[in-house]
């Protein structure tokens, strides 16, 4: 059975690392390459950068991002953030980046999940699916970091973008988002059980139950995890030794040797 | 020198990087003719079979590969580029290169796993292979695929990965040749680790 994964997330504006609260409030936190080489050597599975100030000019900033951290980062990683075309996809590919992460685009234009995933494979192509408690039960879709309510139910959009070709989904509740209240359970477990492919729990991590919990009770492959250990409150290590005593598996960081780097 | 097949598909860029990085010089090659002094050849590989396989011919590397197989000199497939080395793949319909007897076929689903197979799982040794240090504990490895070879000569499997109830082949080897279904260069220490090996290999 592959580990549970435990995936640091970099949100990014102009090359530069910030995490924002409820996505308000940013503030600068460092240099992505090597906050990941940081992460990677502390035994994170992957890592992924999001561009949450993505705009057109800021583009070759990312992908000179991309390429410098596929010199020296030997883990996978994905790059999310107003990735909008093949052309798009095929430029961050190229760097270096092992998957794309579509977000408002794919609800924009499905087609584009399709188009990817035939190109390049169903397991470079993560669709983002941010979520919101509905009143009177289920989910909504948003987009734009959370300000646009698209209409569509979280369940029916996971399966259609699974059919169409997305290898992985980076599923975010906006309600957990930067409240360290521990993540949505019953949305990450309905939205795992609705689709065969890996999801990746996203939003509301607080503490080492939470993490435990939406791996153990939900179906989810792996949790994603930003402020907590950017802040310093935990560290890949607690958390991976935390879910071994669980007994769930995780990758260790034992058994290798150190001879190289 | 090694050459990286560059047959537009892959994961190229991450697998000459890693090689980079362990100081070892390569180069990628787009034209088969222009693999004679060469050390040894990386058969990288993303996406589907039978693009892939189609664009391999398009390129003029069967004829060669062939060749290059039958001369003893040394080939290292990674994911697709496993797959690519056998006679077919539930998941097209061309033919693959043929070099190990066998077919490529789609992991059953499974309810403890996701598909597609993606993630982190320790290796678990099945014969003898460079790749592998036998004295050291099984190293973990970064897996993403779908599909996965069962080789005709069971004796070929060098090594394999737990997958829900069953197993699932993560490494073959017959002499020069070795290959792999997951991404050494996308494992960390452990990953360059096994590259360095097969580094060491090499005449």
């Amino acid at each position: 059975m592959v580990a549970r994964r435990i995936i640091p997330c970099l949100d990014m504006a102009q090359g530069r690392v910030v995490k924002g609260v409820n996505f308000v409030g940013l503030r600068d936190a460092g240099d992505p390459v090597e906050l990941a080489c940081r992460y990677d050597a502390d035994g994170a599975d992957e890592v992924v950068f999001l561009d949450i100030a993505a705009s057109h000019q800021g583009r070759g900033t990312l992908v000179e991002l991309v390429r410098r951290t596929a010199e020296v980062l030997f883990i996978p990683f994905t790059v999310g953030g107003g990735i909008a075309s093949v052309d798009a996809i095929t430029e961050l590919l190229r760097a270096g980046a092992d998957k794309v992460s579509l977000n408002s685009s794919a609800v924009r234009d499905p087609d584009l999940i399709s188009a990817g995933a035939r190109r390049f494979g169903a397991q470079c192509i993560v669709v983002a699916i941010d979520a919101r408690r509905r009143p009177g039960g289920g989910w909504d879709v948003f987009v734009k970091g959370g300000r646009e309510n698209t209409g569509l139910d979280a369940l029916a959009w996971a399966r259609e973008v699974v059919q169409r070709g997305a290898g992985e989904l980076l599923l975010t509740s906006m309600d957990g988002d930067g409240t360290q209240q521990g993540y949505d359970l019953e949305l990450t477990a309905a939205v795992a059980e609705a689709v065969p492919v890996p999801v990746i729990a996203s939003g509301g991590a607080g503490s080492l139950d939470h993490i435990a919990a939406v791996l153990e009770r939900t179906g989810a492959a792996a949790a994603l995890l930003a402020s907590l250990l950017h802040d310093g409150v935990l560290t890949v290590p607690q958390i991976k030794a935390d879910l071994a005593r669980r007994g769930l598996p995780v990758r260790p960081l034992a058994g290798l040797d150190d001879s190289l780097r | 020198m090694i050459g990286v097949i560059d047959y537009g598909m892959g994961n190229l860029h991450s697998v000459e990087k890693a090689l980079h990085h362990l100081g070892a010089p390569c180069r990628r090659i787009d034209q088969a003719d222009a693999c004679g002094e060469l050390r040894a050849l990386v058969l990288p590989g993303v996406g589907a079979f039978d693009p892939a396989i189609e664009r391999l011919r398009a390129a003029g590397w069967e004829v060669p590969l062939r060749r290059w197989h039958a001369e003893g000199r040394p080939l290292l497939g990674i994911c697709l580029g496993l797959q690519l080395l056998f006679e077919g793949s539930d998941e097209g319909q061309a033919a693959g290169l043929g070099l190990l007897p066998g077919r490529v076929e789609a992991l059953p689903p499974e309810p403890q796993e996701p598909r597609p197979h993606m993630g982190w799982a320790p290796l678990l040794p099945a014969s003898a292979t460079p790749l592998l240090d036998p004295g050291a504990p099984a190293p973990w490895m970064y897996f993403v695929h779908s599909f996965a070879a069962v080789p005709r000569d069971g004796a070929c499997v060098t090594a394999r990965v737990g997958y829900g109830a069953t197993t699932a082949v993560a490494a073959v080897g017959c002499g020069a040749l070795q290959a792999v279904q997951f991404h050494p260069e996308k494992s960390g220490r452990a990953g360059l680790q096994l590259l360095q090996r097969w580094l060491d290999s090499l005449p």
